[in-house]
C-alpha cells in the first residue's frame, strides 16, 4: 500500500488486505452517505471547531499526561498515562460519539442506536444523545447487562432505552449483530453509532480520526515533558481498538514502538484468522468452518472475537505488536495502580498496564519510557473486582 | 458465463409461461428430517429452493431464522454437510444456497464455488457480500458455472439498482422491505416499489423476498415482480413441527395463491 502509515485508508476502505464494506445492500447507501459526510464535516474547519469546542467545555479535555512515579521507581521503566480516565463519562469513548452526534445531526438523522460492551460506549452515546436532545437505543448482551449493572442505570437514567441481546454469547458481537438489525430497518432516520474502529468502511477510518485527539494531544504533552522526545513504547488495550488506534495515529510517524494489549480470551491477532464479519474484513476467532467464536475476558468492553481493520494490517506491515494479557495478571494491576498511584483503571486499561508490568525489564529495557493510554477509569469494575478478589 | 444457466433457465421458462416464481427457503440441517422437508417443498409446487447455510452470525436475519440458524449448528451443521446432502437430493429443481460470506472465505471462494458445482447447486446468494465487494467470488462462482443471485433494496438508487440486475444471475433478488428477515402482517409498500422499479430494468426474473409471508401476500408481491421468497413464514412452521406434510401443505397454499392470482 502506498501513503503514509495511518492515512487516509485505500479505495473501498481498505487498509492493505483488511477493510472493506461487507454489507447488506440495504446498508450501503447509508454507509455512503456516512462517508460522504465524514470526508466533508472532516474537511470543514467549522466542524473541528465545534467538535473541539465541545470536547473542551463539556467533555474537559484536553487529558493530562500523568507521570507515574511510584510505579515507575518499582518497574524500572518510566510510566507516563495518558488519562482518558479524566474525560467526561470516565472514557475515551466521548470522543467518538460526540463527533458521530454531529454528524448525525448534519445528516438529519434524529435517533442514535449504538452497542456496548462493557457499556462504556452506551453510556457516552446515551450522554451525547442527551446533549444534542437526540433519541438513543443502546444494544448490549445478557452477560453484560448483569455484570455492568450500574452502566445499565446511567444509560436509563440520561433517557436512553437499554435493550438487552439474548441471541449467540450474549456479550459485545452479539449487541453488533442487534444494533444492525436495527439500523436496518431504521436507517432513514438512524444513525449507528459504532463504538469502535471496526464495522464497514468508513467506520475504521472514521472512528480513528475522531479518536486521534488522543495521540494527537498525547504526542504534543510527551515532547514537553520528554525535552522534545518521543516514549520508546506506546501502550493501549485493544477491544475493537478505537482508543489504540486514536492513540498510534499520533505516534505513527515517530520512532516509538505502538503496542497493543488484546485480552488473551479475546486475542483475534494471536489466535484470529482473516475473516469478514459485522462488514469488514479483518482477524477473527473462529472455526474451520467460519464460524465465529466467543471471545472470553473479565473485561466486557475486550469481549470480542475480532479487531479492527487497521490494527490487522498494522500487525501484517509489522508497525504494530500485538500481545495479549491474562485475567489474572489483569486484576493484580488493577490492584497494583490503585494502590502505587491512587488511580483505579478500567478493566480494560488495566490490560495494557499488565503487559508493561510484566515486560518491564525484559521485552521493555530498564530505563526506557513507556506511554500507556488509560481508556477509562475503573468505577464500572469496582463491584466485580471486589467479587473475584474475595 | 455464456447464456443463463440452470436456475435462470428454469425461472425464465416459467415466468415465460405466464407462471409466477415460488421460491421457497429452508434452513440446511435445522432438523433431523431437513432434507425430506425440502424434497417435499421443492414437490408442492416450487420453481427453486433456496437453503440456508447455517452461520453463527447471522447479521440480515429476524428472531425466526436464527433460531433454525442455531438449531442447524447445534446438531453439528457444517457447511460440506448440507453442501454433500444436496448433492444426493434429486430435488427436481434447481437450487440456490443462502449463506454469509465469512463461510465462503473460510473455505476459499474458488474451493466453496467448485464445492456447490460438484454438488449440483445452481446459484448462490451471499447478502453480506454487495456488488462492490464480490468481484473475486463472482468471477469463481462464474467459472464455476455457480450463478450468483444478488440483491437490490428498497434503499438501493435507480443507477445502482441497474448495475445490480446486470451482474446478477438465476434472478434478481429484491428486498421487499427495509428490515431483517421475518413475517409481518403486512406486505410493505416497498415490496410493491422495488418490483415495479426493477421489471424494467432486466430480463433476468425479479423475486421479492423478505417479509413475505401469507398465499395472499405473495400473491400481492408478484403483481409487480416475476415471483416470490419466502423464508421465515415456513421455516416458522417446521420449528413449531410440521414436518415434511405440513411444510408441503403451506408451500402448496403458497402456490394456489400464486395461481389463483
Ligand atoms: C475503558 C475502555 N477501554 C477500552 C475499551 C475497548 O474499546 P476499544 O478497543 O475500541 O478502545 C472499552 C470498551 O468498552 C472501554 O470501556
Amino acid at each position: 500500500m502506498s501513503g503514509p502509515v495511518m492515512g487516509e485508508p485505500g479505495p473501498g476502505g481498505r487498509f492493505g488486505e483488511f477493510g472493506g464494506r461487507f454489507v447488506p445492500e440495504s446498508l450501503v447507501p447509508a454507509c455512503q452517505e456516512l462517508e460522504a459526510a465524514f470526508s466533508e464535516a472532516w474537511a470543514d474547519p467549522a466542524f473541528h471547531g465545534e467538535f473541539e469546542e465541545i470536547l473542551t467545555d463539556y467533555g474537559g479535555r484536553p487529558t493530562p499526561v500523568t507521570e507515574c512515579r511510584r510505579l515507575s521507581e518499582r518497574l524500572g521503566v518510566r510510566v507516563l498515562l495518558k488519562r482518558e480516565d479524566l474525560a467526561h463519562t470516565g472514557s475515551h469513548k466521548l470522543n467518538n460519539v460526540i463527533g458521530q452526534a454531529l454528524l448525525a445531526r448534519r445528516m438529519g438523522k434524529p435517533r442514535l442506536v449504538a452497542e456496548t460492551g462493557a457499556g462504556q460506549h452506551g453510556v457516552a452515546s446515551a450522554t451525547a444523545a442527551a446533549l444534542f436532545g437526540m433519541e438513543c437505543t443502546v444494544y448490549m448482551g445478557e452477560v453484560d447487562v448483569e455484570r455492568q449493572a450500574l452502566n445499565v442505570f446511567r444509560m436509563e437514567l440520561l433517557g436512553a432505552e437499554v435493550v438487552p441481546v439474548s441471541s449467540g454469547s450474549r456479550t459485545l458481537k452479539d449487541a453488533v449483530n442487534e444494533a444492525m438489525r436495527d439500523w436496518v430497518a431504521t436507517v432513514e432516520r438512524t444513525h449507528y453509532c459504532l463504538g469502535s474502529v471496526m464495522g464497514p468502511h468508513p467506520y475504521p477510518w472514521m472512528v480513528r480520526e475522531l479518536q486521534r485527539i488522543v495521540g494527537d494531544e498525547a504526542r504534543e504533552q510527551c515532547r514537553v515533558r520528554l525535552g522534545g522526545a518521543d516514549p520508546d513504547w506506546v501502550v493501549a488495550c485493544v477491544g475493537g481498538g478505537s482508543n489504540a488506534a486514536g492513540t498510534f495515529a499520533g505516534f505513527a510517524d515517530t520512532d516509538a514502538a505502538l503496542v497493543g494489549v488484546e485480552a488473551a480470551g479475546g486475542s483475534a491477532v494471536g489466535k484470529g484468522v482473516p475473516g469478514v464479519l459485522h462488514g469488514m474484513k479483518s482477524l477473527l476467532l473462529q472455526d474451520e468452518w467460519g464460524q465465529i467464536l466467543e471471545a472470553h475476558s473479565i473485561s466486557a468492553g475486550l469481549d470480542y472475537p475480532g479487531i479492527g481493520p487497521e490494527h490487522a494490517h498494522l500487525a501484517a506491515i509489522g508497525r504494530a505488536r500485538y500481545v495479549q494479557a491474562e485475567d489474572g495478571e489483569v486484576l493484580e494491576v488493577f490492584k497494583l495502580l490503585s494502590e502505587t498511584e491512587g488511580i483505579i483503571p478500567a478493566f480494560e486499561s488495566a490490560h495494557a498496564l499488565a503487559w508493561v508490568v510484566r515486560e518491564a525489564g525484559k521485552a521493555i529495557p530498564t530505563g526506557d519510557t513507556v506511554l500507556v493510554t488509560l481508556s477509562g477509569r475503573g468505577d464500572k469494575d469496582v463491584a466485580q473486582a471486589r467479587e473475584m478478589l474475595r | 458465463m455464456s447464456g443463463p444457466g440452470a436456475l435462470e433457465s428454469r425461472l425464465r421458462d416459467g415466468r415465460d409461461a405466464g407462471r409466477k416464481l415460488l421460491v421457497p427457503y429452508v434452513t440446511g440441517g435445522m432438523t433431523d428430517d431437513w432434507l425430506d422437508t425440502l424434497r417435499a417443498v421443492a414437490g408442492a409446487g416450487a420453481d427453486a429452493v433456496e437453503v440456508g447455510i447455517p452461520f453463527s452470525d447471522p447479521m440480515i436475519d429476524g428472531p425466526t431464522i436464527q433460531a433454525s440458524s442455531l438449531a442447524a449448528l447445534e446438531r453439528g451443521t457444517t457447511p460440506l454437510a448440507v453442501i454433500d446432502a444436496l448433492a444426493g437430493a434429486d430435488l427436481g429443481v434447481p437450487v440456490a444456497v443462502m449463506t454469509y460470506y465469512n463461510l465462503v472465505y473460510r473455505a476459499g471462494d474458488r474451493r466453496f464455488a467448485r464445492w456447490l458445482a460438484d454438488a449440483g447447486v445452481a446459484g448462490a446468494i451471499i447478502p453480506d457480500l454487495p456488488l462492490e465487494e464480490s468481484g473475486d467470488w463472482r468471477l469463481e462462482a462464474a467459472d464455476a458455472g455457480v450463478e450468483t443471485v444478488l440483491l437490490v433494496a428498497p434503499s438501493t438508487p435507480d443507477d445502482r439498482a441497474r448495475a445490480i440486475c446486470a451482474e446478477s444471475h438465476g434472478f434478481v433478488y429484491g428486498v421487499g422491505l427495509m428490515g431483517v428477515t421475518g413475517e409481518r402482517a403486512e406486505l410493505a409498500a416497498t415490496a410493491g416499489e422495488v418490483g415495479r422499479r426493477l421489471g424494467p430494468m432486466t430480463e433476468t426474473p425479479v423475486c421479492i423476498g423478505i417479509g413475505v409471508s401469507t398465499a395472499a401476500q405473495a400473491a400481492e408481491a408478484c403483481r409487480e415482480a416475476d415471483g416470490v421468497v419466502v423464508g421465515s413464514a415456513l421455516v416458522r412452521r417446521i420449528l413449531d413441527g410440521a414436518g415434511p406434510e405440513g411444510a408441503a401443505a403451506f408451500v402448496a397454499e403458497l402456490r394456489s395463491g400464486l395461481d389463483g392470482a
